[in-house]
Formats: C-alpha cells, sequence, structure tokens
C-alpha cells in the first residue's frame, strides 16, 4: 500500500519528486551547466567566420529553443511525468499562442508590401 | 485485500502505468497556488511575445538611424546573461534551502541572487543611459522603439523581481518558514526562472541575430 501515497496526487510546477537534497542540488548544477554551454555555443555562433553564414541565425534560434527546454526541465521542473500533466498542458496552450502571435505576425507583416497596392496609388485614390 | 487491489488495478489502470485515480479529493492549497500563478507566467510570456513580434517587425526600421551591430555591444550581453544564469542557480539553491527549513542557506541564496539582479539591472540602465546620450534613445526610430520596449520591459520585471526578493526575506524573516511563505517562495522562484527563459530569448534574438544582421 506504500506506493498509494502518489496516487491521485499531481505536482505543482516548480514542485520535484520527493528527492534527497544532494539529488536536488545536482539537477541545478547540470542545469547551469548545460545552459552555460548553450549560452557559450550561441555567443561562439554569433562571432565565428568558422561556419556557413546563413546557418547562424538558424543555429542561434535553435540553441536558444535548447536552452529554454533546459531551463523549463531542470529549473522549473516541468517534465513528462504523469503527475505534470495539467502542467504540461497549460504550457503546450501557452506555447501556441505564442506561435500563432509572432509566427502570424512575421508572415503577415512580411507579405504586406506585396499585398499593397503601391503608396503613390493610394494617394491618387483620396 | 492484495486480490481487490490487484482487479482495482486491472480495471482503472489498463495501461499499467502505475497510477490509479479513484477519489483524489481536492488538490493541496500549494498545487492550487502554483497552477494559477504557472498559468499567470505563461500569460505573461504571451505578452512579451507581442514585444518579440513587434520588434521582428520593426528591427529594419531604422529611419536612417544606427542599426542593431552599431549599438549592441556583445561583452556586456555576455556578462547579463552569466548574471542572470547565475542567479538562477542561487535561487534554486535558496528554494532548497527554504524546504529544509536552513534560515542560513536561505538567506545566502537570496542575497546573492539579489546582488546579481542588481549588477543585471546596473549593466542594462548603464547600457540605456549611454544609447540616450548619444541621440539613440527609444524615439530615434521604430528599430529603437521595439528595442527599447521589449528590453525594458524585461529589465522592469527584473527590477520587480528583486523587489518581490527582498520582501520574501523580509518575510521569512518576520514570520518564519510558514506554510504561506513557502508558498510564496516557490511562485517567486518560478518567476525568477521564467525571466531567465525570457532573457534567452532576448540575448538571441535581439542582440546576437541584430549584431549578425
Amino acid at each position: 500500500m506504500s506506493d498509494q501515497s502518489h496516487i491521485g496526487h499531481d505536482l505543482a510546477p516548480g514542485e520535484e519528486e520527493q528527492h534527497s537534497v544532494g539529488t536536488r542540488i545536482l539537477g541545478y548544477i547540470v542545469g547551469l551547466a548545460l545552459a552555460l554551454l548553450l549560452t557559450a555555443t550561441s555567443f561562439f555562433i554569433a562571432g565565428t567566420d568558422l561556419v556557413w553564414q546563413p546557418s547562424i541565425p538558424v543555429a542561434l534560434i535553435v540553441l536558444a529553443i535548447a536552452q529554454m527546454g533546459v531551463h523549463l526541465v531542470f529549473f522549473l521542473h516541468i517534465t513528462t511525468g504523469p503527475d505534470n500533466t495539467n502542467n504540461v498542458l497549460a504550457l503546450a496552450f501557452g506555447l501556441l499562442v505564442v506561435f500563432l502571435v509572432v509566427g502570424g505576425t512575421v508572415w503577415i507583416m512580411a507579405h504586406l508590401n506585396a499585398n499593397m497596392p503601391p503608396m503613390d496609388q493610394i494617394m491618387m485614390r483620396q | 485485500m492484495a486480490m481487490t487491489a490487484t482487479v482495482g488495478h486491472a480495471h482503472a489502470d489498463p495501461h499499467h502505468i502505475g497510477l490509479v485515480i479513484e477519489h483524489p479529493g481536492p488538490a493541496p492549497k500549494r498545487i492550487v497556488t502554483a497552477y494559477g500563478f504557472w498559468v499567470f507566467l505563461l500569460s505573461d510570456i504571451v505578452m512579451f511575445s507581442c514585444f518579440f513580434a513587434a520588434y521582428a517587425v520593426l528591427s529594419g526600421q531604422t529611419a536612417g538611424g544606427p542599426n542593431g551591430s552599431e549599438i549592441f555591444e556583445q561583452r556586456n550581453v555576455a556578462i547579463e546573461t552569466v548574471c542572470l544564469l547565475l542567479s538562477s542557480f542561487t535561487c534554486g539553491m535558496a528554494s532548497i534551502a527554504a524546504d529544509m527549513r536552513n534560515r542560513f542557506w536561505f538567506y545566502l541564496g537570496m542575497a546573492v541572487t539579489c546582488v546579481l539582479g542588481l549588477i543585471f539591472l546596473a549593466i542594462e540602465f548603464r547600457e540605456f543611459a549611454d544609447l540616450v546620450a548619444r541621440g539613440y534613445g527609444p524615439s530615434r526610430s521604430a528599430f529603437l522603439t521595439a528595442f527599447f520596449s521589449l528590453v525594458g520591459c524585461h529589465g522592469l520585471h527584473v527590477s520587480a523581481g528583486v523587489l518581490w526578493l527582498l520582501t520574501m526575506m523580509a518575510q521569512v524573516f518576520a514570520k518564519g518558514f510558514r506554510a504561506d511563505v513557502l508558498r510564496r517562495m516557490m511562485c517567486f522562484a518560478l518567476f525568477w526562472h521564467a525571466l531567465d527563459i525570457i532573457w534567452v530569448g532576448v540575448f538571441s534574438v535581439v542582440y546576437l541575430l541584430g549584431s549578425g544582421a
């Protein structure tokens, strides 16, 4: 019956499973090391001539998303465990809105000039 | 008894993931509180995404003024980033200390977090003051308006976080590690880590992508 203590028990965002202090500190150290590594890579990639230049923006965005994932897992403790379902669902909805806002804005604004008549035609109509 | 339990598992847990939820009852208050705060943080991130979208659209509209590569100093940004990353770590140490009811490590972790946050704010303030002094204030071009709004909004969040941090230290000093104080501490840690996530977006999109362009 000892395993029944977890039944119906969700984890709050930021909350971890019951670990010892050493394990918890180790988790933060691993997170910090990964975050510093990804940050250092980003700064290196941004200033280097070693890689194909057009790939740099893509690499920077991928590194940023990876680092956000590291922060979510190691600092905010958002995991894919069954006790974290509510937190992950809220995060998924938040990400959906973020992608709609950013992606939609960039997509529409990038094509705005092509879909509008030139400025002098607008002026002539008035 | 063991027999009944096995039957119960077989019915309520068809995929054998080890979880049987029959009558869980209302969630504990700390879970409800932290979940509500998590939803607030996500809405805050949605708000930041609007500033990011505005910046992405306006980053080329310099109106004859400077563009990103002329005004960004990568060394300062690197120092700011390291400050925030380390402060996220020390904030985590402080929340572990709060769970352990250890006042000394709690105060130490929070104090280091506070100092790192203040260093970040000082560097950012100096950068802004320098830009304004050179005539590159937020009214110079649409690019600079978007830049100051996005980075300044993050800076405002960090300032509010530092104030919140100090009140958390005062609450632990005056009230001790009560359940409500620990719930607030949990929300503060979430807030501080979320700010770090937003900063990852800021330094990647604004400073690194901007100085390459």
